[in-house]
C-alpha cells in the first residue's frame, strides 16, 4: 500500500434540495487502502459513493481521483464543471458493486462481464471471454457463465457483479451495502470473496456496510459519518474497542447489541 | 331481396385485392409509427435541448386531432410546396406519424419501467451512451410493450379506410366502387365487414395471449 | 392570408354546430352504452353475458367507417327505413366507441377491491344498492381517464361523418377547398385541427373536473396527472 493520495475529497457539499446531505467533507484515502464508511442511515455514506460514481454531482468543492479532478475539469487554467465525456474517462478507473446487483437480464453471466471490457476498454472478443473466464473461476461461478442471471440465486448474482467490476480492471473498487439484500446465509459467501480480494489484489477499496465484523477485519480504516460530517476516523481496533467519540459509541452499541 | 350469394362469391376477389392494400398500408404505417415513435421517445428521455418540447408539443397537438383531417393535409397541401405524393404514400406518412404519437408514449412506459439500477450499473461501467441504449435499456423496454404495440397496430388496421377519402384504393373503395355499379349496398359492405372482423378479431386475440406471456407495463 | 383567415374561420364554424351536437350526443349515448355492456358482461345471467361481449367484440373488431357506411347505406336498402343524418351518425359513434367504453367499466368495476365487495355483502345490501352505492362510485374514479381518452377519440371521428354529406366543420372545410390557393388550404386544415384540439381540451377539462368531484366524494384527492399520463395502454382495441 503506497501512501499516493488515490482519493482526495476537498470542501465538499452535497444538497438534495433543503436538505444537506454533506457539508464540507474533507478526506484522503491512499492508494491499496481499504476504508469502511459506517453509521445512521441518510448520514451521507452511500452519497460519497455515488458522488464517486458520478451518480451525483457536487454542489461545492472538489473530488480527486489518482491525481486526476473527477468532478470538475481544467478549462485555460480554471476549474469548471466536467462534462459527461471528461468525467467517463476518469470514471473507467473506478468501479461499483450495488445493493440490488443490477445485472443486465437481458445478457448472459458472460454478456455482462464481457460487455464493459470490449466496448469500454477495447479488448477483443477473445481477451475479454478469456479475463470473465479468469474472473468467474475467482468468484467460484465457472459453470454458469452461459446462464441468465434471473437463474442465479442472490449471492451469486452478487458474485458476478463483483466480477463483473473487477473485468474492468478499477484502481477503486466501491461497495455499496453489498450484502444488505441477500438471504443472511449467502452472505457469508460474498464477504469471504471480498476478502480475498482485498488480500489478493492493491485495489483501493470503499465499503459502506453493516457487516461490523467484517469492516473489522477488513478495514485499514474505519469512519463514522452522522449528518453529513466525518465523527471519527481510526484504524479498526481503536475504533470498535475504544471510540473517542460519544456518537460512536452509542451507534456501536445499538448496532452491535443484536 | 336480402342477400345474393352469387353476387357475393363474384366480387369477393376484388374485395380481396382491395384487402392486400389495406394490410400494405397498415404493415407500412406500422413500420413508419415503431420507428419514428422510437426516435420520439428517445428524444424526450434524454431531453434534448431544442427538441424536447417541440416533439412533446407536436405529440400532444396531433394526437388530440383527427386522422383524416391530417391526411387531407399531406395529401393536398404539400403539392403545393413541391411534395406530390401518391395517395397510397400520403396515406401510410399520414398512418405513420399519427400512430407514432402514440406509439412514443407506450415506448415511454416502457422505458420508464426499467430499473434505475440499470442505468446506474452501467453508468458505473462507463459504457457509451449509445451501448446503454441499445444493450441495455431498449433490450429490456421494447418486449414488455409489444402488445400495446400490437393493439395499436390492430386499431390502425381498422383506421385505414378513411384513405379513401384521398383516394387509395383499399377493400372500402373496392366495396364503394361495386355498390357504384350494381346499385346494390349490402353485399360489398357486408362482405368488407366480415373481412375486417376475421383479421382483427384472431389477431387481438393473439395480442391478449401475447400479454398474458410477457405481463402489462 | 389573413383575410382569408377570417373567412375562413367564420365559415368553419358553420359546421361546429353540428360537430358539437355529433360529439356530446355521442359522448351521452355513450356513456349508456358503455355501462350497458359492462355491467352486462360482468352480469350472473349466461345470455346477458354473451349478448354483452358478442356486442364488444363485433363493435371492437369491425372498422368504423364499414359500421358508418353500413348504418347510412346498406340499413336503409335492407330496410326501406330513411335514417335521419345526425342522428344515425350519433347512433354509430356511441355503438362504436360504446363497445371500447364496456372494456373500460368492467375493467374498472373489476378493480375494486374485493374488501368492499364483501363489505357490501355482509350489510346485506341488494345486489343493485351494491353496485350503485359502493362499487360504481369507486369504480368511477378509475374509469375517468380513460373515458377522457375515449371522448377524444369519438370527438375525432365527428370528422369522419364528412364522408357521409353530414355537414360539421371537416366537411365544410373540404367544401372549401376547391376554390383556394395551397396557402388557403392550408389555413383551412390547420383552422379544424385548432378546433378540434380546442374541443379536446374542453372535454378533457370537463373530465378533469368530473375526477376532482368524484374523487372528493370518496374522500380522495384524484392522483397527480403527469404530462402525457392521459395516454393508457390497454385501451387501444
Amino acid at each position: 500500500m503506497s501512501s499516493e493520495p488515490m482519493i482526495v475529497f476537498d470542501g465538499v457539499e452535497k444538497r438534495f434540495g433543503d436538505n444537506v446531505v454533506l457539508s464540507e467533507l474533507d478526506f484522503t484515502v491512499r492508494a491499496g487502502e481499504h476504508v469502511t464508511l459506517i453509521g445512521p442511515s441518510g448520514s451521507g455514506k452511500t452519497t460519497i459513493l455515488r458522488l464517486l460514481m458520478t451518480l451525483e454531482k457536487v454542489n461545492k468543492g472538489t473530488i480527486k481521483v489518482a491525481g486526476r479532478y473527477l468532478s470538475h475539469m481544467e478549462r485555460r487554467g480554471k476549474l469548471v464543471p466536467a462534462d459527461e465525456k471528461y468525467s467517463r474517462e476518469v470514471r473507467k478507473r473506478i468501479g461499483m458493486v450495488f445493493q440490488q446487483f443490477n445485472l443486465f437480464p437481458n445478457m448472459t453471466v458472460r454478456g455482462n462481464l464481457i460487455e464493459g471490457p470490449t466496448r469500454v476498454l477495447g479488448l477483443s472478443k477473445d481477451e475479454a471471454n478469456a479475463r470473465a473466464e479468469d474472473l468467474l473461476d475467482l468468484v467460484g461461478l465457472r459453470e454458469r457463465i452461459d446462464e441468465h442471471p434471473s437463474r442465479l440465486s442472490g449471492g451469486q448474482q452478487q458474485r458476478v457483479a463483483i466480477a463483473r467490476a473487477l473485468a474492468m480492471r478499477p484502481d477503486v473498487l466501491l461497495l455499496d451495502e453489498v450484502t444488505s439484500a441477500l438471504d443472511p446465509e449467502l452472505v457469508a459467501g460474498v464477504l469471504k470473496l471480498l476478502r480475498d480480494i482485498g488480500e489478493s489484489t492493491d485495489i483501493t477499496i470503499l465499503c459502506v456496510t453493516h457487516e461490523m465484523g467484517f469492516a473489522r477485519d477488513f478495514s485499514h480504516r474505519v469512519m463514522m459519518f452522522d449528518g453529513g460530517r466525518v465523527i471519527e476516523d481510526a484504524p479498526p481496533d481503536k475504533l470498535f474497542t475504544d471510540p473517542d467519540h460519544e456518537r460512536t459509541r452509542s451507534f456501536l452499541h445499538a448496532v452491535l447489541e443484536r | 331481396m336480402i342477400w345474393d350469394w352469387g353476387y357475393a362469391i363474384e366480387i369477393l376477389p376484388a374485395l380481396l385485392r382491395g384487402l392486400l392494400v389495406t394490410l400494405l398500408a397498415t404493415l407500412l404505417g406500422s413500420l413508419l409509427a415503431f420507428t419514428l415513435g422510437l426516435v420520439f421517445a428517445v428524444v424526450r428521455r434524454n431531453r434534448v435541448p431544442v427538441l424536447d418540447p417541440l416533439v412533446r408539443a407536436f405529440v400532444e397537438f396531433w394526437r388530440s386531432t383527427p386522422l383524416l383531417v391530417q391526411a387531407f393535409l399531406i395529401f393536398y397541401v404539400l403539392p403545393g410546396y413541391g411534395i406530390t405524393l401518391s395517395p397510397l404514400t400520403a396515406g401510410v406518412l399520414a398512418l405513420g406519424l399519427h400512430y407514432a404519437c402514440y406509439t412514443s408514449e407506450v415506448y415511454r412506459a416502457g422505458i420508464d419501467a426499467v430499473p434505475r439500477g440499470q442505468w446506474e450499473a452501467a453508468t458505473a461501467l462507463s459504457l457509451p451512451r449509445s451501448r446503454v441504449w441499445l444493450g441495455v435499456v431498449l433490450p429490456q423496454a421494447v418486449p414488455r410493450v409489444l402488445p400495446a404495440l400490437g393493439n395499436y397496430v390492430i386499431s390502425m388496421f381498422k383506421e385505414v379506410p378513411l384513405l379513401l377519402a384521398i383516394g387509395v384504393v383499399e377493400v372500402v373503395t373496392v366495396a364503394q366502387q361495386l355498390t357504384a355499379q350494381s346499385f346494390s349496398p349490402v353485399e360489398p359492405l357486408t362482405l368488407a365487414g366480415l373481412l375486417f372482423l376475421l383479421i382483427s378479431y384472431p389477431a387481438s386475440l393473439a395480442v391478449r395471449r401475447l400479454e398474458r406471456r410477457v405481463g402489462v407495463v | 392570408m389573413f383575410d382569408n383567415l377570417a373567412l375562413i374561420v367564420g365559415r368553419l364554424s358553420e359546421g361546429l354546430s353540428t360537430t358539437v351536437a355529433a360529439a356530446v350526443g355521442g359522448i351521452l349515448l355513450t356513456v349508456v352504452f358503455s355501462l350497458a355492456a359492462g355491467l352486462g358482461m360482468l352480469s350472473q345471467v349466461g345470455v346477458v353475458r354473451v349478448v354483452s361481449r358478442t356486442y364488444v367484440e363485433f363493435f371492437r373488431g369491425t372498422s368504423e367507417i364499414v359500421q358508418l357506411f353500413w348504418i347510412f347505406f346498406v340499413l336503409p336498402a335492407l330496410t326501406g327505413f330513411r335514417i335521419v343524418p345526425l342522428g344515425a351518425a350519433i347512433l354509430v359513434l356511441a355503438l362504436n366507441h360504446g363497445a371500447y367504453g364496456g372494456e373500460i367499466v368492467r375493467g374498472a368495476v373489476q378493480s375494486v377491491p374485493r374488501a368492499q365487495v364483501e363489505g357490501a355483502v355482509a350489510l346485506s345490501l341488494s345486489p343493485r344498492d351494491r353496485m350503485l352505492r359502493v362499487i360504481l362510485p369507486q369504480a368511477l374514479v378509475e374509469m375517468l381517464p380513460p373515458f377522457n381518452n375515449l371522448f377524444i377519440q369519438l370527438l375525432k371521428s365527428t370528422s369522419l361523418l364528412s364522408l357521409v354529406v353530414v355537414a360539421e366543420i371537416t366537411y365544410i372545410g373540404q367544401s372549401l377547398r376547391a376554390n383556394l390557393p395551397v396557402a388557403g388550404q392550408l389555413t383551412i386544415y390547420l383552422v379544424l385541427l385548432v378546433m378540434y384540439l380546442v374541443l379536446a381540451l374542453l372535454i378533457t377539462a370537463g373530465m378533469r373536473w368530473l375526477e376532482r368531484r368524484a374523487a372528493a366524494r370518496l374522500g380522495r384527492t384524484p392522483r397527480a396527472r403527469t404530462p402525457g399520463s392521459r395516454f393508457q395502454v390497454g385501451t387501444a382495441s
